[in-house]
């Protein structure tokens, strides 16, 4: 219905003579409130109350404030510990790329000098980055070792261990076809009886890890919305609980960005707050987790160390946990202040 | 000072609540507008505040048309006005100084003017020395003086009051009235809703009738 009366003025009354004289004296108007430095000062004032009474109301109330910033941070904790897996799953699959080497197992017939001289022909490739050695009695100690059939080998009259060469070539990932090119030469070459790789299952996991960022990315793309909304919805009661104030506000001449501020800084210190507890509920995890993944790790005889939040990883979950607070308050306010009638 | 032209306010669902309204606020006058209730005192007072738009016609605050201010500018006409409520409308979790002080850190004036400022108007109401006290541990006539001091702490050239002794016994009512008319003499222009008319007509000043939407009397 408006637009149509709105028309019907613009259209039966004069008024840019008006309009003119009007828009210099709204600056005089805005501009009231003494010298320049003065109302900087007021200005910063202004940003230094809203940003401590907002934290004043929100302790005063503690209660509510608590059941808000749990909830944001079980759910910034999830993205985050998402993302904590993911950088120490990553560490796991570097590791493995070193060990993407071909072991050949030799002929029987083969002796070990023969092997020794066929392993220095390997070094000579420039594809190789380095070989080894194994000697049917090294094997046959190490299996000794790590088998836990020590008791039973020591019954054979005869090692059945072939000698074993393990070749490490140069930038295995990158280079498919070359790889390949290497495993046939070995597999074709009269001494080598069968020659293994494990470049398949480094393959295979580094897939999984692609799907797995992206999933995470997902999820906490979902989390980041579901964080926008419960802190626009804890804005939306806070906005009814202090309706009043703000129509008296707009009464008294203020501007909607005034009347906006303390409601974006409450946002801020919401997501802040659920920023700082989730880094600790998430570090909390990671100690309880320490002990058994060291453990894990020295079985496995590998270098995996747990890693925790870096400096810039905390400062990143501070900042994209308040900047969340924020929009989701920004949003609401955008939407609520237009419907808030003045009277 | 304020000026209606031919103003008409129309709601969709009860029709022209104002109808062709006309008058002129000349600089440093005080006015009652009167009325049954119903007549259209309180659209017109939502008018001059820009919480309403009108349909047709053109309102004048000093010069500048208030009828066809952006969203935006009127924050900024709403300063050179000074509201009074017959509910006083106070922040009651905030003391009386943070009440008074509110339309000047809204204006932005520096620490040291606002406290000079609300120290100046707090007195002239009647209410130094209690400028600590919340606004629940006043009296009605004292909440009142309250919202006054208030509204001329920015020094606007026009107060517009809306029922103002409302809710205050005939004493007080009489004591807020002179108030108003003191602000008259140093030449704000005051205009007070009210329906009190023993009142009104013991003090002598210019009235407004509005009657269905229409103003019988000026």
């Amino acid at each position: 219905m408006k637009p149509k009366y709105r028309r019907h003025q613009t259209r039966e009354v004069k008024q840019p003579r008006y309009t003119r004289d009007a828009k210099q004296d709204i600056k005089r108007t805005a501009a009231a409130g003494g010298s320049l430095r003065d109302k900087l000062k007021a200005y910063r004032d202004l940003h230094a109350h809203a940003l401590f009474s907002s934290l004043g109301r929100l302790v005063s109330s503690p209660f509510n404030t608590i059941m808000t910033v749990v909830v944001l941070s079980i759910a910034i904790s999830l993205a985050g510990g998402f993302y904590l897996v993911l950088k120490n799953l990553q560490q796991f699959t570097g590791n493995l790329e070193t060990s993407a080497q071909i072991s050949l197992f030799l002929k029987d017939e083969i002796t070990e000098a023969h092997a020794k001289q066929l392993a220095e022909n390997i070094r000579q490739n420039p594809a190789i980055q380095s070989v080894k050695l194994i000697t049917k009695e090294q094997a046959l100690a190490e299996f000794k070792t790590y088998s836990g059939f020590g008791s039973a080998i020591s019954v054979l009259k005869t090692n059945p261990l072939p000698i074993v060469v393990q070749v490490l070539p140069r930038d295995t990932l990158e280079n498919k076809e070359g790889f390949e090119e290497l495993l046939q030469t070995f597999q074709q070459s009269v001494e080598v009886d069968s020659a293994q790789f494990d470049l398949k299952w480094v393959q295979r996991l580094q897939s999984i890890m692609a799907v797995s960022q992206r999933g995470a990315a997902l999820l906490n793309l979902m989390l980041g919305v579901a964080v926008i909304f419960i802190a626009g919805n804890t804005i939306r009661l806070e906005l009814n609980n202090r309706r009043e104030e703000v129509i008296i506000a707009k009464l008294v001449g203020a501007t909607s960005a005034f009347i906006q501020r303390p409601f974006l800084y409450t946002g801020f210190w919401i997501g802040f707050l659920s920023g700082v507890t989730s880094w600790f509920t998430v570090t909390m995890m990671m100690l309880i987790l320490m002990q058994p993944v060291e453990h894990l790790s020295t079985l496995y005889g590998g270098n995996f160390h747990l890693l925790f939040f870096g400096f810039l990883d905390t400062l990143e979950l501070l900042a994209i946990s308040s900047g969340l607070g924020v929009l989701g308050s920004w949003a609401v306010l955008m939407h609520q202040l237009r419907l808030t009638k003045v009277m | 000072m304020l000026k209606f032209e031919n103003v008409t306010k129309r709601y969709p669902e009860a029709g022209d609540v104002l109808r062709s309204i006309s008058f002129h606020l000349r600089h440093g006058e005080l006015a009652f507008l009167t009325g049954h209730s119903g007549a259209g005192k309180s659209t017109l007072l939502k008018l001059i505040a820009g919480i309403e738009r009108c349909n047709r016609g053109v309102i004048l605050l000093d010069g500048e048309n208030l009828s066809a201010a952006k969203e935006n500018q009127l924050p900024f006409l709403r300063r050179k006005m000074g509201f009074i409520y017959q509910d006083y409308k106070l922040l009651q979790d905030r003391t009386v100084f943070d009440n008074v002080a509110l339309p000047l850190v809204i204006a932005g004036y520096g620490h040291q003017e606002i406290t000079r400022r609300v120290r100046a108007s707090l007195d002239k109401v009647g209410l130094s020395g209690k400028e600590k006290k919340f606004p629940m541990a006043l009296s009605g006539g004292e909440q009142q003086r309250v919202g006054i001091a208030r509204a001329v702490v920015n020094k606007p050239p026009i107060i517009i009051a809306d029922e103002p002794t409302g809710n205050l016994d005939p004493e007080l009512a009489a004591e807020i009235m002179r108030l108003f008319e003191s602000f008259q003499q140093v030449g704000v222009t005051v205009l007070i809703a009210s329906h009190d008319i023993s009142l009104i007509t013991k003090m002598n000043h210019r009235v407004l009738k509005l009657d269905h939407g229409q103003l019988v009397a000026d």
